[in-house]
């Protein structure tokens, strides 16, 4: 009997797999989603503004909010609303997976520029917030409404990681810890989209120093940057800790015990809350190399958790869920 | 927690193993009990056929008199029963004169009266060399009708050997002179002109009606043909195409040459008819002969009236379905677009047969995404837009079914079975998906669903799970158990094998 189980855990995929500790997605709906995520906390991440209102509110910093349209009547206004910004994007409120996101880099003379240099018109910019507001891209089909935000200027560090998009974070956070987290490197073959399921590169990055651990795009390893050629074993997310410890502050004003914090780095204005998300993906484990179960059952053994400030569960999580680097 | 998490999952077991308890009781009890068999056994088929007969009662004292089928080859009467509260019920006459004849003293408004009969079909007593012939009626022609009898009979005789050939020649001589055709048809329907020129040159033959008998079929009405006799032998012929023959699944409900329903006393009345196909045991036949039972246990669909019991043959092959999904998404891991879409794509697949159903699908799905395309290069609202669509959909359907009967076609038609609205949003949601995920992406959903939804129709037109759902009912809950249980699975997917197969493999 014991043999069988071994031979089943040591020779089979599927035991190999188990025996890592990756997660895979019905545990995650059963055992963590619906076990430590509470229905009605949904909408805070569900919907940007109360996202970002809340943030406002807990003093976590996220970027600047230049208008909100919330009806069919007031797309016109986009024009003057945007009148004098040199670049935006506009973002479905209830929008999920970067579904709906419309990045224009610069206007000229009422025509706008995305960021990969294509110009579109005023019209095709109100067709797109028309279906926003239709509930295109939003969960379930619901009416939704638009909000427009300043543009990131990314942080001199990740400068070479990039092609057009912005590089951001993804920590998964557990009960208030952060355990894993990775890099969204967009590339061209992810057409600026940072989602790994796009074509876009993942870095593994340790939890104890912010250095890259390993790198994959569509689920293989690679060194480096396929656009930039840029190393990405020298890749280190500058202010760490900063960044850790914004992750844990989602947490408590949240109250998701098994949350996905998109972090990016602006060069001005530091680390900022990209946005929320209370069903966190699974390629983060291909991108560690690392399966999310053990560190999630170390979390799991803590007892109490709420009585850690968050200076003490980044440091808890800094010791104990550092991984060296593979490259 | 963990531990708290795992006694938190005990009531579930409990209720899984209770549901499954229950099911499979109700489920061995009909079989032991009721002795429903496990499998469809063909040999003994009983064809219930329910007449549903609709009037107007003019609130004076109605008759009603409905020819109803006797004995005949290949089909024997087992049980039939009426319900018809109030009236009171006679049945006259014997073999091809016999009808049920309702009455009552006072009756006003809608009224609905049933009759359901149960003909056992047994392929060896299908006999048709022993019948009795009608009388030969004969009615004498002249001026431009008789010339034109005369001329057609005479095409017949010419280029026939007996009755049978010189029915069909007779047929296809009203086919071909359109215009004797049209001046015969003027005053008499088609197929009584057949049986007047045919005993004119002394062949016995009538005018039968006839029920296609298919399983699960609602609102069926009956079909002429004319019967042609050669001593005591019979052949049915189709009035219009000549064809010859009488098919396994064709009951002749009135033989009489007289009316289906006379009605005194009413109007606007109407009778429709559905048909089920049941396979009972020899021994419970007889017993049904003896008395209509009605157990308190008995807790089946069959205690309801035909309509609803045709209709319930679909319904309850829902889950079976939806397990199919269940297992595909939970266990399989495969993308579908719209959770339950594949299963009402599964449901307009059994009313159209597979490649049928898997043409129209593309055509529509694929017709629709241009016409979509298009429209999306105007600033259109959602909803206006999926509304469009809607109305595309429709048109590209109403299309289809004219030209595919155009063509003689008549599998087209059945296009009409596909859930409209369902298709619409696939056609909007798979659109979207190729703006922002491009083409690939289609075909992988696409391609899911489909695959789905010819998986469950498989199982689902499956003969046996067929047999199973209908007459055990019992098999709902353990399905509903089945699905309780999947909705516990915490193990990977098999699509994860997949995705994570790089993890383990690298060392």
């Amino acid at each position: 009997m014991m043999n069988l189980l071994q031979f089943w855990r040591e020779h089979t995929r599927y035991g190999r797999i188990a025996e890592k500790g990756i997660l895979g997605m019905n545990r995650r709906n059963i055992s963590y989603i619906s076990r430590y995520n509470p229905r009605s906390n949904f909408p805070l991440v569900d919907n940007k503004l109360k996202t970002k209102n809340l943030a406002l509110e807990h003093g976590v910093n996220v970027p600047d909010l230049i208008g909100v349209i919330d009806n069919q009547h007031d797309v016109p206004n986009i024009a003057r609303i945007t009148d004098g910004v040199a670049g935006f994007c506009i973002k479905p409120a209830k929008g999920s997976g970067g579904k709906g996101i419309l990045v224009i880099d610069r206007a000229v003379d009422g025509v706008f520029y995305k960021t990969n240099g294509q110009a579109i018109s005023l019209p095709d910019v109100e067709r797109h917030i028309s279906n926003i507001l239709a509930g295109l891209f939003s969960l379930g089909g619901k009416t939704d409404f638009a909000l427009i935000e300043s543009l990131i200027k990314v942080d001199d560090a990740f400068l070479q990681y990039t092609h057009e998009g912005v590089p951001d974070l993804r920590v998964i956070v557990f009960r208030g810890f952060p355990v894993m987290s990775m890099m969204r490197l967009s590339c061209a073959s992810s057409k600026g989209k940072a989602n790994l399921h796009q074509g876009a590169v993942g870095v593994g990055i340790s939890m104890d120093s912010g250095r890259a651990v390993r790198a994959v795009q569509s689920g293989r390893p690679v060194t480096h940057h396929p656009d930039t050629k840029q190393s990405l074993v020298e890749l280190v997310v500058p202010q760490w800790i900063a960044m850790l410890e914004l992750a844990c502050a989602c947490y408590d004003m949240t109250g998701l015990g098994y949350l996905g914090v998109d972090l990016v780095l602006d060069k001005h204005r530091g680390p900022l809350l990209l946005e929320l998300n209370a069903r966190p993906g699974l390629s983060i484990q291909v991108a560690n190399d690392a399966g999310l179960l053990p560190r999630l059952r170390k979390v799991e053994t803590i007892k109490k958790p709420e009585r850690y400030p968050v200076v003490e569960r980044v440091a808890y999580s800094r010791a104990h869920f550092a991984a060296p680097s593979q490259m | 927690m963990n531990k708290s998490a795992s006694s938190t999952r005990v009531p579930l077991y409990i209720l899984v193993l209770g549901l499954m308890a229950a099911g499979l009781f109700l489920t061995f009890y009909r079989h032991y009990v009721f002795d429903v068999p496990w499998l469809p056994d063909g040999q003994r088929q009983v064809w219930s056929i329910e007449a549903k007969i609709e009037f107007e009662a003019l609130s004076e004292p109605v008759k009603l008199s409905l020819a109803v089928p006797d004995n005949q080859p290949g089909f024997e009467r087992v049980s039939e029963h009426t319900a018809s509260p109030g009236y009171g019920l006679a049945f006259v006459g014997e073999g091809v004169e016999r009808r049920a004849e309702w009455s009552i003293r006072q009756a006003a408004g809608r009224q609905t009266l049933y009759y359901q009969v149960d003909m056992l079909f047994d392929e060896n007593s299908f006999d048709n060399k022993r019948a009795a012939p009608p009388a030969i009626e004969t009615v004498t022609y002249s001026g431009p009708e008789g010339t034109a009898v005369r001329q057609l009979l005479q095409r017949a005789r010419d280029r026939s050997a007996d009755a049978f050939t010189m029915t069909r020649e007779l047929i296809a001589g009203f086919n071909n002179e359109a215009q004797l055709a049209q001046l015969l048809v003027q005053q008499k329907s088609r197929e009584r002109r057949l049986v007047e020129m045919l005993n004119l040159a002394g062949i016995p033959a009538r005018v039968v009606q006839t029920l296609y008998l298919e399983d699960g079929r609602r609102r069926q009405s009956l079909v002429s043909y004319l019967q042609v006799f050669s001593g005591e032998e019979y052949a049915l012929f189709h009035p219009q195409t000549g064809h010859q023959g009488q098919l396994g699944n064709q009951l002749l409900w009135e033989q009489n040459a007289s009316s289906l329903l006379d009605l005194v006393g009413g109007r606007d009345s109407r009778v429709s008819f559905s048909i089920i196909a049941q396979e009972v045991p020899a021994s419970r036949i007889y017993q049904e002969k003896v008395a209509h039972l009605k157990n308190a246990m008995d807790f089946s669909i069959h205690s309801l009236p035909l309509e609803e019991q045709t209709m319930f043959k679909g319904i309850l092959l829902i889950p079976m379905g939806v397990l199919v999904v269940v297992i595909m998404r939970i266990l399989v891991g495969l993308r579908t677009s719209g959770t339950f879409m594949p299963v009402l794509i599964a449901l307009a697949f059994i009313q159209t047969s597979l490649i049928t159903g898997l043409v129209g699908f593309f055509l529509i799905v694929g017709i629709g995404l241009v016409i979509r395309a298009y429209l999306s290069r105007h600033n259109l609202l959602l909803v206006a837009r999926i509304s469009a669509v809607i109305i595309s959909v429709i048109i590209i359907i109403a299309v289809f079914s004219i030209v595919a009967y155009g063509l003689g076609l008549a599998e087209g038609l059945k296009i009409t079975f596909f859930p409209m609205i369902i298709l619409s949003w696939t056609i909007e949601r798979m659109s979207i998906l190729w703006e922002e995920e491009g083409p690939k992406e289609v075909v992988a959903q696409g391609g899911g669903s489909l695959l789905v939804a010819v998986l469950a129709y498989l199982v689902m037109i499956n003969p046996i799970v067929r047999h199973l759902m209908f007459n055990f009912i019992g098999l709902q809950l353990v399905f509903m158990a089945l699905v309780l249980l999947c909705g516990n699975y915490t193990g990977y997917r098999l699509s994860e094998l997949r995705r994570f197969k790089h993890l383990v493999q690298s060392k």
